[in-house]
């Protein structure tokens, strides 16, 4: 027992990585933090072009979104990362996961809100224009707001699971937690870094995990 | 420099290495089918253990479910790959891939079974008792039939994203789809594998999404009915 702790569980090593896990930390965070406000971004343009009801566009929106739902998120990184330099585009390492991240939840993101935007009966726009309000106005300040709080399990899902995704950023070197955990594992000689940024993502994504499962309890429920 | 389509789809690169990246896809292809397997069977053993209402079990799934669903699918591949070995527990990249994406499975359908079975009424398991079938009949030809029902359209969506992490077994070195498109790109020097492999990936997963998209949308509506 006590030579699995010295293996897994060494204070010493951890507390002499813990610094380089909060800096991978650092930008683990930062990844999520401009890659998430960038994908739901798309997607609701996504939705909203859905809502313009042009049949040929609806069409190709489909194939795009489905095609994209398709290529593993860490597939699509490798094309940007290894694949875009061969005609010359070089992206750095963190814009290549972010661009990842955004193309892959995208999709997702458009598909929630054009379910969410579904979900507001046709009346309410009816009313907005009857009382002379602007279409676009009528949807960004009567719809939206609607359709978000219909939406908001599968939105609060997909939004963790595009924060968890950012680790794939470890495969292009980009020094985020779960990358810096591996190099200092591999110098070390010991696992008490992987094991310690496994913690320290747990700790930190616990809370929303608990909202999700929530959330999602909460939508099977009503659906009964 | 050459044309995007010299590059991106270079025909003489696919002839060379259209071979290794179909046994990759094939790789890739048993991974999933193993996952989805072994992830859907695990989720609805656990569910079905919870009905029991043991203070034991409620603990061990509470504690399994919120671990599978909360750390990162790479981080439990790499703890497994790479930490456990210092406990003596070698797996070859093959069973590494499997388990670590069956456990995520099963922790996510044993939730959303769980949701699904509370969500029945009560009154479906007291009628149930007062016509005196058994508590495990009541389960298994009353409350699960429903219950897998519910969860059916929610948990395609899942399955196949966590079936999409098989392209992370490439970095334990697993010679699936991804994998192998990146070595012979890597020897190729050109990126045409990995076009090949992508292209593959819609193949293999578009009819899994239209399937899910179908499956959501006669939910929706049987929901309206």
């Amino acid at each position: 027992m006590s030579s699995f702790l010295q293996n897994f569980a060494n204070l010493d090593t951890f507390v002499a990585v813990l610094p380089l896990l909060l800096q991978g930390l650092f930008i683990t965070v930062g990844l999520a933090l401009v890659a998430l406000p960038l994908a739901l971004l798309c997607g609701l343009l996504i939705a909203l072009l859905f809502e313009v009801g042009s049949r040929p566009l609806t069409a190709g929106l489909f194939v795009l979104i489905d095609t994209f739902r398709s290529i593993p998120v860490l597939v699509l990184l490798m094309i940007i990362f290894y694949a875009l330099p061969f005609l010359g585009v070089v992206v750095p390492a963190f814009g290549a996961v972010v661009a990842a991240l955004v193309i892959n939840n995208a999709g997702y993101y458009g598909e929630i809100f054009r379910a969410g935007l579904g979900s507001v009966p046709r009346h309410q726009h009816e009313a907005g224009l009857a009382l002379g309000i602007s279409r676009p106005r009528v949807l960004l300040f009567i719809i939206v707001p609607q359709a978000v709080r219909n939406v908001i399990a599968p939105l609060a899902s997909n939004s963790l699971e595009l924060a968890k995704a950012t680790s794939i950023a470890s495969l292009v070197t980009l020094p985020e937690m779960l990358r810096v955990a591996q190099v200092a594992q591999a110098n070390v000689y010991n696992p008490t870094p992987l094991v310690g940024a496994a913690l320290i993502y747990f700790i930190v994504l616990w809370p929303f995990s608990r909202l999700v499962a929530r959330y999602e309890r909460r939508t099977l429920r009503a659906r009964y | 420099m050459g044309t995007i389509s010299e590059v991106f789809f270079n025909a003489d690169v696919a002839g060379r290495y259209w071979g290794q990246i179909l046994d990759g896809l094939w790789v890739t292809v048993q991974v999933a089918l193993l996952t989805v397997v072994l992830g859907i069977a695990g989720g609805l053993l656990l569910a079905v253990l919870k009905c029991t209402r043991n203070v034991l079990v409620d603990i061990v799934f509470a504690v399994f479910v919120d671990i599978f669903r909360t750390i990162p699918i790479l981080v439990i591949l790499f703890l497994i790959y790479f930490a456990l070995p210092y406990g003596g527990v070698r797996l070859s990249p093959l069973v590494t891939t499997v388990l670590t994406l069956s456990l995520v499975l099963t922790a996510y359908s044993a939730e959303t079974f769980w949701s699904a079975i509370e969500a029945i009424p009560r009154g479906q398991a007291d009628a149930a008792r007062a016509l005196n079938i058994g508590g495990l009949a009541t389960i298994a030809f009353i409350i699960l039939p429903q219950a897998i029902r519910m969860s059916i359209p929610l948990l395609t969506n899942r399955a196949i994203a966590i079936t999409k992490g098989t392209a992370l077994g490439a970095a334990v070195a697993l010679p699936e789809l991804l994998g192998s498109a990146q070595s012979a790109m890597s020897i190729a020097a050109n990126p045409t594998p990995l076009m090949m492999a992508a292209m593959l990936y819609v193949a293999f997963f578009i009819p899994l999404v239209l399937l899910s998209r179908w499956l959501e949308r006669r939910s929706v509506r049987q929901r309206r009915a």
